[in-house]
């Protein structure tokens, strides 16, 4: 065993646990197969052989952790940047992300299901009990009966640049605290469903709640992309390809960003 | 590495020596991401895969070599460049780097 022994029991038991981790290895450099494994507030197992380039590289690693990317990268003997001395590959198995979906209606019923499909770990949240029920949603992991702001106090410092809030509901009354509630979070996509007519007035009460315009560009709305989708179904495709377009930074007709009816 | 964890338990608790092949980067069109993973013990036996199908049994010839001490831990890379042919291809016409080493970390 070399000295990195054990690191694979505890790399192992992460990933089971589903619990975020990050396995750097040197892959090309005199130390090929050195490793460092790292997780968020835990102290870290191994070295890469150099405590500057370990440093670098716990740093580094957190980041691609957060953004859930395995990727190499190349750094000095002692962690330089723009160096090639050494190619590090950064395995990151990231927490599953998370949509919280805010309106227990026919459309969250498809969006719940679309998420999961991509491994999401999905909340549905309402205020209405009568609604928002286990029965309704047996394939959300929650189902919450609470107003939307009160919902983001408690779980909105756990949300990332991979997260989605979708914001479903088509009632100022939940529409507002859900936005408001969302924008100062680092969640990655924010939508909110609604005719551009809905989406405007809305817009008007969210200035009124003191969201700036700046705020606002961060809203997608109305949600999706302009794929002409109807059905609660496909409108759950537009949604969630708007979230992967907005990920990978492609291209992609928005409905928030065209005119006209929009289905 | 989450599909394969179970039969490298496996492998270790009877004393297996096991290597370990990672997609570490793809160029052009490739079927698995970085981090996918593919194990083998010195039976020959295969957890996991790399590709769709196209480059796995040659991934088992150097795993074996590997373990057998006949090469060290190390990139292998498949697929086609401009200026070479691999052997081995793939379908698609991308090309992977794999990160081949023994599991004795």
């Amino acid at each position: 065993m070399s000295e990195a022994a054990g690191i694979y029991e505890a790399f192992r038991d992460a990933i089971r646990a589903e619990e975020p981790v990050a396995l750097a290895t040197i892959i090309d450099g005199p130390d090929a197969g050195a490793k460092l494994l790292l997780q968020p507030d835990a102290p870290t197992m191994g070295t890469l052989g150099d405590a500057d380039l370990d440093r670098v590289v716990e740093r580094d690693a957190l980041g691609m952790l957060d953004a859930g990317i395995s990727e190499v990268r190349h750094y000095g003997q002692h962690g330089e940047a723009r160096q090639m001395d050494l190619s590090v590959f950064v395995e990151c198995h990231a927490r599953r992300p998370h949509m919280v979906i805010f309106g227990a209606v026919d459309f969250t019923r498809a969006l719940a299901s679309q998420a999961k499909l991509l491994g999401y770990r999905v909340t549905v949240c309402d205020a209405r009990e009568v609604f928002a029920t286990k029965r309704r949603f047996p394939m959300a992991d929650e189902v919450v009966v609470d107003w939307p702001n009160r919902l983001l106090d408690r779980i909105g410092d756990e949300l990332g640049p991979r997260d989605a809030v979708c914001v479903l509901t088509h009632d100022h009354k939940f529409d507002v605290p859900a936005i408001v509630g969302a924008l100062p979070t680092r969640v990655g996509y924010l939508g909110a469903m609604g005719s551009r007519t809905t989406h405007e007035k809305r817009t008007e009460r969210l200035r009124e709640a003191g969201v700036s315009d700046e705020e606002l560009e961060r809203v997608m709305a109305p949600i999706g992309l302009d794929i002409g989708g109807r059905t609660p179904e496909e409108t759950a495709v537009s949604i969630v390809a708007e979230i992967i377009a907005a990920h990978t930074g492609r291209q992609a007709p928005r409905l928030k960003d065209g005119e006209g009816r929009i289905h | 590495m989450d599909e394969i964890l179970d039969d490298i338990d496996r492998w270790r608790a009877v004393g297996q020596r096991v290597a370990v092949a990672r997609v570490v980067d793809i160029e052009g069109s490739g079927p698995r991401d970085p981090g996918a993973a593919m194990a083998v013990n010195e039976e020959g036996e295969v957890a996991g895969s790399v590709s769709g199908g196209c480059v796995e049994g040659a991934v088992v010839g150097e795993a074996l070599e590997l373990l057998g001490g006949r090469r060290g831990p190390g990139i292998t890379t498949f697929g086609y460049s401009d200026d070479e042919a691999f052997a081995v291809g793939l379908t698609c016409g991308g090309t992977i780097h794999l990160f081949v080493e023994e599991l004795d970390w």
